[in-house]
């Protein structure tokens, strides 16, 4: 193994620690709505974006019709627009196809990890700490989704495994809630997502989404001036 | 449960992976044509994340009940509240979702 590579897979060892849960309760939850293993760990293989693959669960658990639940995935996944044009001036060298695999690998956790390297060491090759990061990251996620349709197939539902659903994004909530702007922008998102709660259609986390969104713009708009 | 056939089940992770991959390849793969994003895009997704996490989050731990009473003495929203302070304190996926789990059980099992 070269050694950007195996830098990039020991320096992802400690965001595993985040990543081993994800799998396990997104694979419990494709379990518990009633998802083949195989569609569970085909979706992670897929998909491979946690946040909006719990939604989407979740949403076809609750017999949303399908464009919903298609559209508040993509919603979810909008930000990663944000890390391909940050990350994009690193891999514009690479030729078109080795930029598909890369892309395909982008993840919050990959993203940050090598963007904060290729800052700080700039003789690191690119490609190989970034897939060093990227493909463990792929890896584990594919072990603890099967891992999770395992366990949680065995456990009684009165234990309410399915809250840790909720919990995950609460660990990632409250690190995103990083200025004024961005606490209104989920004060609002999550206020307008209870009182839609029973919005036809399951609608309620889209529309709580994008009134937070439009919220968050708004404050932003007062302190910018 | 899901009451759905295999294609409808299938279809839908075959469009959210392609249209997450487009989104992912986007930038990465037009730059030298594009070089920056529109400052107005920008400022949109800076939001997204805190937007989508609260709008998942909330609903799970609040259910508007009755009464004020029976709203706020409700074993999601007290389990959450315990495991946002962990997450405050910590920013540990792990340690939150310990917290929050234990915290569930003994309302549900010892003290509701």
């Amino acid at each position: 193994m070269n050694e950007d590579l195996r830098s990039g897979v020991l320096d992802a060892l400690p965001l595993q620690l985040g990543i081993v849960p994800f799998a396990l309760v997104t694979g419990i939850a494709a379990a518990d709505v009633g998802m083949t293993p195989a569609q569970a760990v085909g979706m992670s293989a897929i998909v491979f974006a946690g946040a909006s693959q719990l939604a989407a669960i979740e949403l076809l658990g609750a017999n949303a019709p399908l464009a919903v639940v298609v559209a508040t995935a993509v919603v979810i996944n909008l930000r990663m627009l944000m890390y391909s044009a940050s990350i994009a001036p690193h891999f514009r060298t690479y030729r078109r196809r080795t930029r598909a695999y890369l892309a395909y690998l982008l993840t919050d956790q990959a993203y940050a990890m090598s963007i904060a390297e290729y800052a700080d060491d700039r003789d690191r090759d690119r490609r190989s700490y970034y897939l060093g990061v990227a493909a463990s990251i792929w890896l584990v996620w594919i072990v603890g989704t099967a891992l999770g349709v395992v366990v949680g197939a065995g456990v009684p539902e009165s234990w309410g495994l399915s809250f840790a659903v909720p919990l995950v994004f609460l660990a990632l909530l409250v690190p995103a809630m990083k200025d004024r702007p961005r606490t209104v922008a989920a004060i609002a998102g999550g206020a307008v997502a209870i009182v839609a709660a029973d919005v036809p259609f399951n609608l309620g986390l889209l529309v709580g989404a994008l009134a937070g969104i439009a919220a968050g713009l708004l404050s932003a708009r007062g302190v910018d001036r | 449960m899901i009451d759905r056939g295999p294609v409808a089940i299938w279809g839908v992770i075959v469009a959210i992976g392609v249209a997450t991959f487009a989104v992912r390849f986007s930038f990465i793969y037009l730059f030298g044509r594009i070089s920056e994003m529109p400052t107005r895009l920008q400022k949109l997704l800076r939001f997204v994340p805190a937007a989508v996490l609260a709008a998942l989050v909330a609903p799970a731990l609040v259910t508007l009940g009755p009464t004020v009473q029976a709203t706020l003495l409700d074993e999601h929203l007290l389990a959450g509240a315990v495991a946002a302070a962990v997450a405050w304190r910590t920013e540990n996926v792990f340690a939150t979702i310990a917290t929050g789990m234990i915290a569930l059980w003994v309302l549900r099992f010892l003290v509701l």
